[in-house]
């Protein structure tokens, strides 16, 4: 096994909405730099654990957790007013595109003003530069002040992807980013992710095994709130440790 | 099979007449408003003041009035409805808290007018000193549609979805960065359009105008917030019920209840269109 720094990692973490235990004593070490999906059947706690990292947790009334959670060796749930910070460093890509209404250039905009990028040509390079690593701009370059939902669903996607690098990130959360789109639209974010992935750590949840195994370098297999399984994706995929997971990336569950 | 298709056209059929029935009585009402008021209807009846305790002359005072009550009713129910509203949608924990402020919006909705009439004495005439005056009246109406304005900026957030939210909290926006930026421009047609409407309700009550501002005849313009004005709910009620030739100024009721009308239209009708502006820029 190659030597990579490890980014995020977590210790003994249980996350409970209210009374309902979602995560269970969850320890993971994620390398930097690297693509690493998350699958496992519905709900068994993939979109939770991968919202620990960026907080989103807390902004549901009634969760809490015990154990520990870090980024860059640091642990992110110590200062209660860092989440803003935290999320600067940690941005995220939903399962439903969601544009704002605005125009595309201030979808892609709206990260770098929000953190005090005040200057036109300045905020106009940053829109540019995110939207050309998004492999957007070709399409959008002469349209930059229509409405951004009027984009098609991929492109939708690819937005909210140069969205995320407007502000800079080191991680990318991706929470099953091309699962409502067309095998094509499919490809270009799959192909967006192999190139992304030489300067930010990724993390994406699939339900394609196929993707995992095309995009991912380690994945990560949860079932019912347990991490069952972590390791090398090719070592999932060709002779996993657990019967568990093997019973499930040979389809015989979930 | 053959029984239940005739008792399902009865049934619809029933609904149908219903329906008619009540767009009759609004249309009958509308119609005789306008055929009975428009012959009164002038450029001096608008733009005049009243003569002979309003038997003559025009319903100036009473238009200007009735515009600085709603003005005023507005201008302090908007803001604070709004505050209200975003504190309870986007701050307020979900609980017992937030369960009695609910109770307490729509109890407040239900109170009868004439006790806020009454509350508006109370309180703005004697207590605070402000006297019957317009600021008294303003303050008054302005609680009245309070629970109006605040239920429909409700929903109108609520229907902001939450992803628009969480997308903007996800780029490392504060909670009220993205109430300010990506939560309220997209309300704030809703929250207006609701306003409107509750607008339209502070022009036309009479009880809580009648304890706290209104005058029974006054043929002058207000100077001040302070002074007492004529209304048009109010000078309607004078002119069919305290005049001494009811009878012979019954042109002038009709006039003043068509202006009234107009002006109710005209604030509903806006609400209408700036909502119908906006809803075809914002979509999601
Ligand atoms: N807001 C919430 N309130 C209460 N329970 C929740 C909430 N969100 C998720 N859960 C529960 O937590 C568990 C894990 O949910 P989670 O969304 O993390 O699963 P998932 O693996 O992402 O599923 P999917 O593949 O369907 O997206 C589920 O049992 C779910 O019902
Ligand atoms: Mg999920």
């Amino acid at each position: 096994m190659v030597r990579t720094n490890v980014k995020m990692e977590m210790r003994a973490v249980n996350f409970y909405y209210g009374n309902t235990q979602a995560l269970f004593d969850v320890s993971i070490a994620i390398p930097e730099k690297r693509v690493t999906a998350l699958i496992g059947p519905s709900g068994c706690g993939k979109s939770t654990f991968l919202r620990m990292f960026n907080r989103m947790n807390d902004i549901i009334d009634g969760t809490n957790h015990t154990g520990e959670v870090m980024i860059d060796g640091e642990s992110i749930y110590q200062n209660n007013n860092s989440s803003a910070e935290l999320r600067k460093k940690v941005g995220m890509v939903f399962q439903k595109s969601n544009p704002f209404p605005k125009s595309i250039f201030e979808n892609v905009a709206y990260g770098p003003k929000i953190h005090g990028i005040k200057e036109r040509t300045q905020l106009q390079e940053i829109v540019e530069n995110s939207l050309k690593a998004a492999a957007l701009w070709e399409e959008v370059k002469d349209r930059l002040n229509k409405n951004a939902t009027n984009l098609s669903g991929g492109q939708q996607q690819r937005l909210c992807i140069a969205r995320a690098l407007a502000v800079e990130p080191d991680i990318l959360l991706m929470d099953e980013p091309a699962s409502a789109l067309d095998p094509k639209s499919t490809t270009r974010i799959e192909n967006l992710i192999s190139e992304l992935q030489k300067n930010y750590t990724i993390v994406i949840v699939t339900h394609n095994m196929q993707q995992a195994a095309r995009v991912s370098n380690y994945t990560a297999f949860f079932y019912e709130g347990h991490l069952v399984e972590f390791d090398k994706t090719n070592k999932i995929f060709t002779t996993p440790i657990k019967q568990q997971t093997e019973d499930y990336i040979t389809g015989r569950f979930g | 099979m053959r029984n239940k298709k005739v008792t399902e056209y009865f049934l619809i059929s029933l609904i149908r007449l219903v329906t008619y029935i009540v767009v009759a009585i609004v249309g009958y009402i509308i119609i005789d408003i306008f055929i009975k008021g428009l012959p009164t209807l002038s450029w001096e009846f608008i733009s005049g003041f009243p003569r002979r305790s309003g038997a003559e002359g025009g319903i100036l005072p009473a238009i200007v009035g009735t515009i600085c009550l709603v003005t005023g009713a507005i201008s302090v129910a908007l803001p604070l409805g709004m505050t209200s509203a975003i504190y309870l949608t986007e701050y307020a924990k979900q609980g017992r808290f937030k369960e009695i402020i609910g109770l307490a919006i729509s109890t407040l909705a239900g109170v009868p007018s004439i006790v806020f009439g009454l509350f508006g004495l109370g309180l703005f005439v004697l207590f605070f000193g402000f006297g019957a005056s317009i600021l008294s009246g303003s303050l008054t109406l302005a609680f009245m549609i309070l629970p109006t304005i605040i239920v429909s900026s409700e929903e109108a957030l609520r229907a902001v979805p939450v992803t628009l939210r969480e997308g903007s909290l996800a780029l490392g926006a504060s909670k009220w960065q993205t109430i300010a930026r990506n939560v309220l421009p997209y309300a704030l047609p809703g929250m207006f359009t609701g306003s409107i409407l509750g607008i339209g309700r502070a022009a036309g009550e009479t009880a809580p105008i009648l304890l706290t501002v209104a005058a029974f005849y006054l043929p002058k313009l207000p100077r001040s917030i302070f002074d007492q004005v004529m209304a048009l709910p109010y000078h309607l009620y004078v002119l069919a019920t305290q005049h001494p030739e009811a009878e012979k100024v019954l042109p002038m009721q009709y006039g003043t209840a068509l202006v009234l009308l107009l002006l109710v239209i005209l604030f509903n009708l806006s609400a209408i269109i700036l909502r119908n502006r906006f809803r075809k820029k914002i979509q999601w």
